[in-house]
This record gives structure tokens, C-alpha cells and sequence, in this order.
């Protein structure tokens, strides 16, 4: 946790240190500056208390006089039944979402590319109606869409859903590489240039190695989002072929009224993807965050 | 000619497939569902072309917007965004200004302020539906348990089970989502204002709240004016959430979104397509005017 959290404060930058600091004695608004931000603490991490007491109890602490109670007996069971019912679709979700980031992480550092070195009149207006793709509403596309993938005999399932990662995530892919590619120095590419290559030689030999970074950056931002999002399964995926959102919901569904300690273990395992690459790639995920919002 | 291709060839072979696909996927449906929203394809046997389907104009629309039903689900979605945007904003400016200064463990306050940004809606439903049990008393577990327990029970409410505010109670789980992200947002803000200026605001005699006012707010209104606009165009579209707490039958907490999702399960797709019209007009609404002045900013730079 540590490394991860170390990691975190790059992007954002650390507080001025040098700045007038604050004398290391007992002060008022210190104290209470530390215990407002424990509190807030506390409070964001209650839902996850829920999650994982509640995944471990059995049938015996069903009575809510003892909701906030931990366990009096501890058991695997709703895991082991969590795990059977999303196994499946845990595996399709990665089949989908590992494909569907790569191929549009490599198409929007193309477009990134293109977009910040190439200057044609218009340039601009292409770019903003890219962009607006990242924010239609997407009910706005899917009556069409529903018919346009049918019609093309596209199975649903991971298959329909490769490709609506992809097209869909084109936009922030885009606006994040190109973000990037402003920043890269001219002469690197004046260099190639003089040296006799072409754009496309250039954007191969000197653009895509300089990218690493940005490609972590955007390969976790689509890993998180494909992997998070639940309108596209619904539309376009069944309980038989969907992802694990799609799952547990069902899962969730079914578990209702009997046994919330198998929703919980099915959430807390659903999520366990998305949180690992958070916790281990902190740095490179607020990367992404603020890549796709403040416009550099 | 050789040499046209030479200058435009290599840029548009990296650039067309996806201008293609975006050209299809986002311009193209845009127009189609625009053209289903004004016919009157309403049933099963339309939609597989078994029946014939006319147009009708702009008729689905004033039914839509004259029906209580999507009255309702408007009023619902305004509300919402208020609750949800005023909630990210306090929290994520609140967050942001106490980790401003140098706090010890700071790495760790703010990863766990910002870790629910990484969980899907559906899962974060799950723990949140239980959170938001609308039980009280002897049966309540939750959140009303909790009030019981630490001595507060007149806090006890039905949550998301009311008609008229349970869509504020749907807000509370995206909030808690949400603020971490506008907390990041703000925080990158506050490090972007160069020390000098404060330094400068404070040599002239500034006190803390003048400097605020004058100096600090100034300078992250931008910040602001992005974190409203993502937090914002999040909420139109709200779905997953309502659809993993509340499930998409229950009429106090519909959206336009969850409407469009029940209209398409029951093949009217004219009427999915009009909602989908609706959402788009009230997104655009928001977001052309931003993107133009970004579009602006940046080309004055």
C-alpha cells in the first residue's frame, strides 16, 4: 500500500515544503484538520466494512440486530458461491476489456499523433467532433445501434462489445494522446524528418517508443472503464454471454430477499480487478483521471 | 499528385479508420435514431419490419413531455444532479483544501478518498442497497440500524422509497463515487497556483479570507468549471446505479435513462429514441458551450 500511495503523489505534486510550515506545536486548527480528515476516512471506508463483514457471515447472523456485528461464526461460503456463479463471466469480462483497450489505445495515439502534429485548416473541428463523442449520451445511438449490430450479424456478447469499447473509447483515447504528443518536443520529430524518414516511419521509430507512459495511462483508463461499465452489457449482452457487471447484478437479483453475504463477496470479487490496477498503478490511473479532464 | 499523396497520404491512413468509425458510430446513429424518434414505430412487429412504420413528426415528443410519467422522471433527474454535483463539490473542494497544506500520511488520505472512483456503480449498488434499506425500527438493518445505534434514530428514513426525494438518496452512493475524483481535481488546482502569488497577495496585506476571494477561487474556477461538467454530464446519464438499487420498475427513482431501457425492452423504439433525443438536447446544452470555450482558450494560447 505503501509504494502505491507513494506513487500517488507525483502527479498531483507534493505540498510546498519549503512553503512557511506551520510550527510543529499542539495548534487548534491543526487538530482539527486532522481529525476532520479522519472522520471523512471512516466514513468513505464504511461501505467496504459492509462488504467484507457481511461476506463473511452465515446464515445464523441474518437477524438485522445484528447487521453492523462481525461474524460470530466465520465462513467462505458465500465466496465459494460467489465464485461459481461469476467465474464464468469474470473470464469473458477479461476477454473482452484486455482486447478492446488494446486496439483502441493504439487507434487513439494514432489519431493523437495526426491531431497534434499535423496542421490542416480544420484541424480544430475535427478534434471537438471527436471529442463530442466521449460526451453523447449514448441512449441517444443505441436504438440505431441495436439494429446496425444485428443487422451486420455481430453476436452479442464479448464479440458487440469489443467493438463498442473500442469505437466509444476512441474519443478519450484520442484527447489523452494528443495532450501527450503536444508536449513532445518538436526537434525529436524534426530530427527523423532531416534523417529522410516519414510520418510514418517517424511515428513508428521515434513517436510509439517515447509513448510508453501515456500508453499505461490509457490502457488503464479503458481497462477500468470496459470493465466497469454495465449500459452496453445490458443492451448488448445476456446472463449466458455477458460480463461479471451483468452477472452480479443478476447475481444480486436472485440473492435479494435470502442472502445478501453472497452479493457482497460477488461485488467485493468483481471489483478485485479494477482495485488491484488501482492500488498497484495508483499513479498512472490519476494520470488518466486528469488527462481526461483538465485539457492540457 | 505524387506529392498531395505524399503530404496527406500518411496522416489520413492513421486517422480514417477511426474518423470512419466515429463518423458511423456517433454521427451516423445520432441521425438514424433521430429519424426512428419521429416515426411511430411503437411495437414488436415494426421493429422486424413485419409491420409498416410512418412518420409522424415531432408527435412522439410532445406526448413524451406532456405525459406525468416523463414529467416525473425530468423532475427526478434535475434533482439528482443538483443533490449529486452539490455533494462532489462540498466533499471534493472540502477534501482538497484540508490536504492543501502539508499533512502527514497525505498519500494515504487521499487514496482512500479516491479508491471508490474505481468501482463499477453495479457493485457499489450492491453494498448500497443494503446501506439504504428503508426498514426502520425492530427490522432495520443499514444505515437506519446505524442511526439506532449510535444514539440518532429520529434520522431514520425510507431512503430511496420515497416518491418525491428518493432519487436525493440514489445521489448518495454517486457522491460517495464522485467526490475523490473532484477532490483530485481540485487538489491539481490548488498545487497549480504558484506559491508566489500567494506570497504576493499575503506582502500587500491580505488576509486569509482576501486571499481566498482574490486570489485562490480565481484561479481554480477553471478547475471548478471542468469537475461541474464531468460530474454533470455523469448524472444525465445516470443508469447503473438506479438500475442495481432500485431496479428499472420502480417509479420514484426513473430517470429518463432507465425509461429509455423499459421502452426498448418493450419495442417501442420510437419512444426509446425520443428519450434518447431528449437526453442528447439537455447534454448538449451543457457541453457545446464548454467545449467551444475551451476550443477558444486554447487557440488564444
Amino acid at each position: 500500500m505503501t509504494a502505491a500511495t507513494d506513487e500517488l503523489t507525483t502527479p498531483l505534486g507534493q505540498a510546498p515544503r519549503s512553503a512557511p510550515r506551520a510550527v510543529r506545536r499542539f495548534s487548534a486548527g491543526r487538530t482539527v484538520r486532522y481529525a476532520l480528515l479522519l472522520l471523512f476516512l471512516v466514513v468513505v471506508l464504511v461501505p467496504v466494512y459492509v462488504l467484507l463483514v457481511t461476506s463473511f457471515k452465515g446464515p445464523g447472523d441474518a437477524s438485522p440486530a445484528r447487521a453492523w456485528n462481525l461474524p460470530q461464526v466465520w465462513t467462505w461460503d458465500n465466496w465459494t458461491t460467489a465464485w461459481t456463479t461469476l467465474s464464468p463471466a469474470l473470464v469473458r469480462t477479461f476477454e473482452m476489456v484486455i482486447p478492446a483497450a488494446l486496439i483502441s489505445s493504439l487507434l487513439g495515439s494514432m489519431n493523437g499523433f495526426v491531431l497534434a502534429r499535423w496542421r490542416f485548416r480544420g484541424a480544430d473541428v475535427v478534434f471537438t467532433l471527436i471529442l463530442f463523442g466521449m460526451f453523447i449520451p449514448y441512449q441517444a445511438v443505441m436504438i440505431p445501434l441495436l439494429q446496425l449490430m444485428l443487422g451486420a450479424g455481430v453476436p452479442s456478447g464479448v464479440p458487440s462489445l469489443i467493438i463498442l469499447h473500442v469505437v466509444y473509447g476512441l474519443p478519450i483515447t484520442t484527447l489523452i494522446f494528443r495532450n501527450y504528443y503536444m508536449s513532445v518536443p518538436e526537434e525529436l520529430i524534426e530530427a527523423s524528418r532531416v534523417d529522410g524518414a516519414g510520418m510514418l516511419r517517424t511515428y513508428a521509430s521515434v513517436v510509439l517508443p517515447l509513448s510508453v507512459p501515456s500508453f499505461v495511462v490509457v490502457l488503464i483508463w479503458q481497462f477500468t472503464s470496459a470493465w466497469n461499465d454495465f449500459l452496453f452489457a445490458v443492451f448488448f449482452s445476456s446472463s449466458q454471454n455477458g460480463p461479471v457487471t451483468l452477472a452480479l447484478n443478476n447475481l444480486a437479483n436472485g440473492a435479494l430477499l435470502t442472502n445478501y453475504g453472497v452479493s457482497m463477496a460477488g461485488a467485493l470479487l468483481a471489483s478485485l480487478p479494477t482495485l488491484l490496477v488501482y492500488v498497484l498503478l495508483g499513479k498512472y490511473f490519476i494520470g488518466g483521471l486528469m488527462s481526461g479532464s483538465v485539457k492540457g | 499528385m505524387p506529392r498531395q499523396l505524399r503530404r496527406w497520404g500518411p496522416p489520413l491512413l492513421l486517422i480514417s479508420p477511426s474518423l470512419v468509425l466515429l463518423a458511423v458510430f456517433v454521427y451516423g446513429l445520432l441521425g438514424l435514431n433521430a429519424r426512428t424518434s419521429m416515426q411511430d414505430m411503437h411495437t414488436s412487429a415494426q421493429t422486424t419490419g413485419r409491420a409498416p412504420v410512418a412518420f409522424v413528426g415531432l408527435q412522439n415528443f410532445w406526448d413524451l413531455l406532456g405525459s406525468a410519467d416523463f414529467q416525473h422522471s425530468l423532475r427526478n433527474l434535475v434533482l439528482y444532479t443538483v443533490v449529486f454535483l452539490a455533494g462532489t463539490m462540498f466533499f471534493g473542494f472540502l477534501w482538497a483544501w484540508l490536504l492543501d497544506r502539508p499533512v502527514r500520511f497525505e498519500g494515504l488520505y487521499r487514496s482512500i478518498y479516491l479508491f471508490p472512483m474505481a468501482v463499477s456503480f453495479v457493485a457499489s449498488g450492491v453494498v448500497w442497497r443494503w446501506l439504504l434499506n428503508s426498514n426502520q425500527g425492530e427490522s432495520a438493518s443499514g444505515l437506519n440500524r446505524l442511526f439506532q445505534l449510535v444514539g440518532l434514530p429520529f434520522l431514520q428514513n425510507n431512503w430511496w422509497n420515497n416518491v418525491n426525494w428518493g432519487i436525493a438518496a440514489i445521489a448518495i452512493p454517486a457522491i460517495w463515487q464522485l467526490s475523490g475524483y473532484v477532490m483530485a481535481l481540485f487538489l491539481a488546482g490548488f498545487r497549480g497556483i504558484p506559491e508566489e502569488l500567494r506570497e504576493a497577495a499575503r506582502v500587500d496585506g491580505a488576509n486569509e479570507w482576501q486571499l481566498y476571494r482574490h486570489v485562490i477561487f480565481p484561479q481554480l474556477s477553471p478547475v471548478a468549471l471542468s469537475a461541474v461538467i464531468i460530474v454533470g454530464h455523469m448524472s444525465l446519464k445516470a443508469f447503473d446505479l438506479i438500475m442495481s438499487i432500485s431496479k428499472p420498475a420502480n417509479y420514484q427513482t426513473k430517470v429518463p435513462a432507465i425509461d429509455m431501457y423499459v421502452l426498448k425492452s418493450s419495442f417501442d423504439y420510437s419512444n426509446a429514441a425520443a428519450v434518447g433525443v431528449v437526453l442528447l438536447v439537455i447534454v448538449a446544452v451543457l457541453i457545446v458551450p464548454y467545449l467551444v470555450y475551451t476550443h477558444r482558450t486554447e487557440s488564444r494560447r
